[in-house]
């Protein structure tokens, strides 16, 4: 039972993950995450407005369903299959986040500072989930994938366009975490 | 009840994603101070093991479960959306310590702040959806 309780390994993860890609391609299906984004936009009748949305998103009910479930997977294995030993990173990433401010994470796997209920009385902090979101949406539409898409279904089918946006999904990673968090926090 | 096949890859998804911590926003954090190869790991073995599947599925032309011929479509051509779509969406990747699958998870699991990042999310598509015919691509 400590083997589920404590934090998965790399390889078991990783493998899992590269499963649960080629089960949907056999289920006739394609692994990604992002375009679920624009079928809840296309639900909510962005399609009346915006072209984009005017779609068959009817026929990604499907996704939606693994969205349900992955939503389910994530409270079950919060809730019953975690403890205090998880989320042990690197000792220095702890003593950098201390410096701005940041909780140690102690099993928890989001920082108070800046994901506990608190964040609703600071419109700064508001302000910074909800930009984070639209690059983050925005930017997986423009490149037409995102982690799911891209970076594990794309780069395993030998996609050189995934590999592009994968380099771009890494740029812009690096100059959030070393220029704008030290910065904004 | 066709669903619910998918339901439980998605669940299975959910489990891994949040005991391999790829859904912390602490791992991402690590992962771009290049301080641990846990993410590295998984993504790694996630891409070979899907690429060794997918060698063996065109290899032996294998049918899906229903008996068609699997086809997986090739990703368009182009640079200059993949790049920069690639470089805004790493720079909200790494600010919210999730990509969108982690989001819709992190929600599920009762972080009630994640629904902000959701919320954006669907707001940026939408802008995209809005300008995507005056965006070079």
């Amino acid at each position: 039972m400590e083997l589920i309780y404590h934090t998965w390994s790399w390889y078991i993860s990783g493998f899992l993950i590269g499963l649960v890609m080629l089960s949907l391609i056999f289920f006739g299906k394609n692994f990604g995450m992002s375009s679920n984004l624009r079928t809840l936009c296309s639900l909510a009748g962005a399609g009346k407005k915006v072209l984009f949305f005017d779609w068959d998103w009817k026929s990604q009910r499907w996704n939606l369903a693994v969205v349900a479930g992955a939503m389910l997977g994530g409270f079950v294995a919060t809730h019953y299959l975690s403890d205090v030993s998880n989320v042990a990173i690197n000792p220095k990433t702890i003593e950098q986040l201390q410096a701005m401010n940041i909780d140690a994470p102690n099993g928890k796997l989001m920082p108070d500072a800046l994901f506990s209920n608190q964040v609703f009385e600071s419109p700064k902090s508001i302000f910074i989930l909800i930009i984070a979101g639209i690059m983050i949406g925005f930017g997986s539409r423009y490149a037409g994938g995102c982690t799911s898409g891209h970076a594990i279904s794309g780069l395993s089918n030998l996609q050189l366009p995934s590999l592009k946006a994968v380099i771009g999904f890494f740029i812009g990673g690096l100059i959030m975490v070393h220029f704008i968090l030290p910065l904004i926090l | 009840m066709k669903l619910i096949k998918f339901i439980l890859v998605g669940f299975i998804f959910g489990i891994v994603l949040t005991k391999a911590e790829a859904v912390s926003w602490y791992r991402i954090y690590e992962m771009f101070q290049f301080q641990s190869f846990h993410m590295y790991g998984i993504i790694m073995v996630a891409v070979l093991t899907g690429l060794i599947g997918i060698q063996i599925i065109k290899k032996y032309n294998l049918k899906d479960f229903s008996g068609a011929p699997i086809c997986i479509p090739d990703k368009e051509p182009a640079t200059v959306r993949y790049i920069a779509g690639g470089i805004i969406f790493g720079l909200g990747w790494a600010l919210a310590g999730s990509c969108p699958g982690p989001i819709f998870i992190l929600v599920g699991s009762g972080f009630t702040s994640m629904i902000l990042v959701l919320l954006g999310a669907l707001i940026g598509t939408f802008i995209y959806g809005v300008f995507k015919d005056k965006l070079p691509h």
